[in-house]
């Protein structure tokens, strides 16, 4: 265990970087180009910070590390820090994402530059709290806050319809979360504290559990979000500006999946095994509708948005199965999604920022004009849709997998959704990428610009690293999730 | 003549209340007047902090830690208002140096509130207080809607003092005893009168506190009163009710709690449900401010229908709380100011973060902290609320507590909408004015660095209820 509080730091140099920002005179556009500076240094700061957590993680040690624990607002509530192997991807998965946002944002940000840097260093202090704290309260703190900063990234930046959007979204996930904050209420006063560690081998009555597990549900719900309460996520996702998409697709919808891992599955598997099958279904349900959904869009973004919620439908499948495997299935589908959806939605962003229209009638043909993009882009559809190879390969065979062993319908309807994926996806990329180039306006198009390709280049290696050789990645994993599994097997036996 | 030194702070104030009454006739400086109340009021909060815990005049008037942490909340919020006043005395056309008197006669009355063990020390208290209160509203005489609020106030005001004292010779008449220990120690559970009483004493002090359905007058009054004396009301009558309703209710009849345990819960659901309902349709920030003032006695009063330690405790957490909230709204409210006067409709915020953006930040974070958003304060309010009410089995409380808290964020954010979201108007100039910014910024930055280290807030509500429990 290391002396220096380096998950306190991570969490609280984006503030940092805030008071920075504050200070920052904006004014013309040389000042509103040195507050992005400022932002990319701190949050890129904060990244290879992050990165060092990979060298002093013991690989061999499943419990948490880097713990952090003091006195906060009562005995039994504390200041209470650490990652496993579960969380740590997640942290840096957040570190990364952000200064791409940040960069991906330099040119489509006219105005009110400064309020939306502090919004988005607000938004990685929320984000990576949320990984970081073995406290339910604290995780609550960190879990809610973040709709504030995003609020206003929807509803400041946003598109058309973004009053709209994004009070739907705010709403639908505080509607949700507050019956969790009831339910971590109940278990403060009937167990004395809300430290994980304690509540881990806790064991709660099953009527206690079906109840509590109820309420941490409807939260998770709605923010991972399943169906049928995903109506928010397509609209806040058009809506959102680009880098907003990235960052909601790529680490907040995680938030609810690690929270299935450590809190649902952790603190009551009996109700999670009670209802798993229902689960099962409503992911089955989500992974089919959301696809064919999907298939009809003519917006790019509400595709890429409706296919998310068909992948999260994977990430629940897995956890829900209480193997190693499709705990590990889930943990790398999400890495895998967070990773390949921020990209796609960056693809959208770059022929948005080009074109202003995200509908996809209007594009076709652009593999004549942006090679380079095409290019990206094909690896990230590709990587999307599953196929071997690439990231988003390895978790869904995982998943599939472990829930075959559990269940054969459900594995079998599952792996509809794959093909229904590799349906709309290859669908999309041929009506923008491909076909002749025949609209007036598309022959104005240049292709990526050099900050774009440093934007994709992590992104695009990341996804065919995890593809070839995703060992070290279950290297990280593996122990925790064993922990887990055992754990909840001992608990239910 | 050795209880006189146990209302030290009070005689203090009175004899300080009277002499400026009489040297404002021929000294025409109101903003010397002013100053001259606020150093008054802060030499109080010395006085208070000296004075020994002990019981005066037949323990009619007791002087304990609760007293001493209400009467110190009290007396911020009146000279947060004497700021208010005198930044804005000349354009609101309250350019009269009774002002600051008034304040202060009202906050003798709410100092004795706070320290009544009596029932009729209780009624002088609350009447000093209101009389002053209804004279503040009416301060403005050339405005037809200041003159409104004041006749509003003052007949309904009257009318739930009636309904105070009637409730009063009920139990004065079925207990034989005025003194709260006194009743406690000969309560008769099963006297229907004593019953009678209690609900009709409940209905005056929900009137004062403005609880559901006694609250009626809130909206027509804040908006009707010149913005400093809503920023009166909205402070310390609220904390100074709400501590003589604990103290009443606690001490004399903590036996039969399960009697009027219903009648809290009742106007504490209708107050949070109501209110998130009622702010919805509002156009007038004061009125919206009104309503927001409703919900949150609503969530104040499940602390105290708890009957615990720990509601107790949450209740104090959550007036500390909203007292500062409050402070930076009304700060806020007074500097929406361009030459030609103030503006009061959340219509006129349309698109300010572009002229001021760290005030505009500021008021938005603020909003978040009333819709009870962590990690601001006003979340931590509600969850020692929601804490107390799940620890003594009132679930159904807490679940009405969230419903109404998530519904009320809608118009929390509706106003975050409208600055951020919307076309921008010309700039305000009194963001500008140092007293208010003295009282802004303090306040929301309290707000937001809150959850770093809010264990001072918790021990002194700690502190505060021991003696009550």
């Amino acid at each position: 265990m290391s002396e220096i509080p380096i998950l306190s730091i991570l969490i609280f140099i984006p503030v940092v970087g805030i008071f920075f920002i504050l200070l920052i005179r904006n004014n013309d556009d040389q000042s509103s180009q040195n507050l992005k500076h400022t932002a990319l240094w701190i949050t890129f700061l904060n990244f290879i910070i992050s990165l060092s957590l990979l060298f002093s993680f013991d690989l061999n040690n499943p419990d948490f590390q880097f713990e952090e624990k003091y006195a906060w607002i009562e005995s039994g509530i504390s200041y209470h820090l650490g990652i496993d192997g579960v969380s740590i991807l997640f942290v840096i998965l957040t570190t990364m994402l952000v200064p791409i946002c940040i960069l991906a944002s330099y040119e489509s940000i006219k105005f009110s530059v400064k309020e939306y840097l502090i919004s988005f260093l607000a938004l990685e202090t929320f984000m990576i709290g949320v990984f970081c704290s073995l406290d339910l309260v604290l995780f609550y703190l960190f879990f809610e806050g973040g709709l504030i900063p995003m609020f206003l990234i929807i509803g400041i930046w946003g598109g058309v319809r973004r009053v709209y959007s994004t009070f739907k979204f705010f709403l639908y996930t505080l509607a949700g979360s507050v019956f969790m904050l009831l339910a971590i209420i109940y278990i403060f006063i009937s167990t004395g504290t809300t430290d994980v560690e304690t509540l881990l081998v806790y064991n709660f009555t099953a009527n206690e559990q079906l109840i509590l597990w109820i309420a941490f549900f409807t939260s998770f719900m709605v923010k991972i979000p399943m169906w049928p309460f995903h109506t928010w996520l397509p609209d806040a996702h058009v809506e959102a500006p680009t880098a907003g998409s990235v960052i909601l697709a790529g680490v907040l919808l995680k938030m609810a999946g690690y929270g299935f891992i450590r809190f649902s599955i952790g603190f009551f598997p009996d109700a999670s095994e009670f209802f798993a099958p229902f689960i099962f279904s409503l992911s089955v349900i989500a992974i089919i509708v959301t696809s064919l959904i999907a298939l009809v869009q003519e917006d790019m973004k509400k595709l890429i948005a409706y296919s998310s919620v068909a992948h999260m439908g994977f990430v629940t499948l897995g956890i829900f199965t209480f193997t190693v495997q499709g705990i590990e299935g889930g943990i790398i589908q999400m890495i895998s999604h967070g990773i390949v959806s921020a990209a796609l939605f960056l693809c959208v962003g770059v022929v948005y920022d080009r074109l202003h229209t995200r509908e996809i009638a209007r594009y076709g043909g652009l593999v004549s004009k942006m090679p380079f993009y095409s290019f990206s882009f094909m690896i990230f559809i590709l990587a999307s849709l599953g196929l071997p190879g690439t990231s988003g390969f390895v978790g869904e065979f995982l998943v599939l997998l472990s829930i075959f062993t559990v269940n054969t319908y459900f594995a079998i309807f599952a792996t509809t959704g794959v093909v229904l994926a590799a349906t709309y996806s290859l669908w999309l990329y041929r009506r923008i990428i491909f076909g002749a180039l025949i609209k007036d306006d598309l022959s104005e198009m240049f292709d990526l610009t050099r900050r774009e390709i440093i934007i994709f280049l992590p992104l695009i290696i990341l996804t065919i690293f995890i593809g070839l050789y995703p060992k070290p990645i279950i290297n990280i994993i593996e122990p925790s999730t064993e922990k887990i599994v055992n754990q909840i097997k001992m608990k239910l036996d | 003549m050795q209880s006189l030194v146990y209302i030290l702070p009070e005689i203090f104030l009175f004899i300080v209340a009277t002499v400026l009454l009489v040297t404002g006739l021929f000294l025409k400086n109101i903003k010397l007047i002013n100053s001259l109340a606020i150093f008054s009021l802060l030499v109080t909060v010395i006085l208070i902090f000296n004075q020994p815990f002990q019981s005066a005049f037949l323990n009619s008037f007791v002087v304990d830690e609760f007293s001493l942490v209400l009467k110190i909340m009290i007396l911020i919020g009146s000279i947060a208002s004497l700021i208010m006043f005198v930044s804005s005395k000349d354009d609101l056309n309250i350019n009269i140096y009774e002002f600051p008197i008034l304040i202060i006669f009202s906050t003798i009355g709410m100092m004795v509130m706070v320290s009544a063990n009596d029932l009729l020390a209780m009624f002088i208290g609350l009447e000093l207080q209101s009389l002053s209160l209804y004279v503040l509203a009416a301060l403005n005489r050339n405005s037809l809607l200041s003159s409104e609020a004041g006749i509003k106030y003052f007949i309904l005001g009257a009318l739930s003092s009636g309904l105070l004292l009637f409730g009063i010779s009920y139990i004065y008449g079925f207990s034989g005893n005025t003194n709260f220990n006194l009743i406690a120690v000969n309560i008769n559970p099963e006297s229907l009168g004593l019953i009678i009483g209690i609900v009709f004493v409940l209905a005056g002090l929900a009137f004062k506190v403005s609880a559901v359905p006694f609250h009626m007058w809130t909206p027509d009054v804040y908006q009707g009163a010149p913005t400093p004396i809503t920023g009166f009301f909205a402070l310390a009558p609220k904390i100074a009710a709400m501590g003589l309703l604990v103290r009443f209710l606690f001490n004399s009849f903590g036996e039969i709690y399960i009697d009027w345990q219903q009648i809290i819960f009742f106007i504490s659901i209708a107050s949070m449900m109501l209110a998130a309902f009622a702010a919805i349709a509002q156009t007038n920030l004061k009125r919206l401010m009104a309503y927001s003032s409703i919900g949150h006695i609503g969530y104040a009063l499940i602390g105290v229908a708890c009957f615990t330690d720990e509601g107790l405790r949450s209740l104090l957490i959550y007036l500390m709380i909203y007292l500062i909230m409050n402070i930076a709204v009304f700060a806020f409210l007074l500097s929406l100011k361009r030459n030609d006067g103030y503006f009061e409709n959340i219509s006129d915020l349309s698109g300010m973060h572009k002229n001021h953006p760290l005030r505009t930040m500021l008021i938005a974070l603020i909003m978040f902290s009333l819709a009870g958003i962590p990690p601001l304060a006003g979340f931590f309010g509600k969850f020692y609320i929601f804490v107390a009410a799940i620890e003594s089995e009132m679930l159904f409380l807490a679940i009405i507590g969230v419903i109404a808290s998530v519904i009320s964020a809608f118009y929390y954010l509706r106003i975050v909408k409208i600055m951020y979201f919307d076309e921008p108007k010309e700039e305000f100039d009194g963001s500008s004015i140092k007293s208010l910014n003295m009282l802004y910024y303090p306040s929301s930055i309290l707000i937001i660095i809150f959850f770093i280290y809010p264990l001072p807030v918790i021990n002194i509500s700690e502190y505060a209820i021991q003696s009550i429990i």
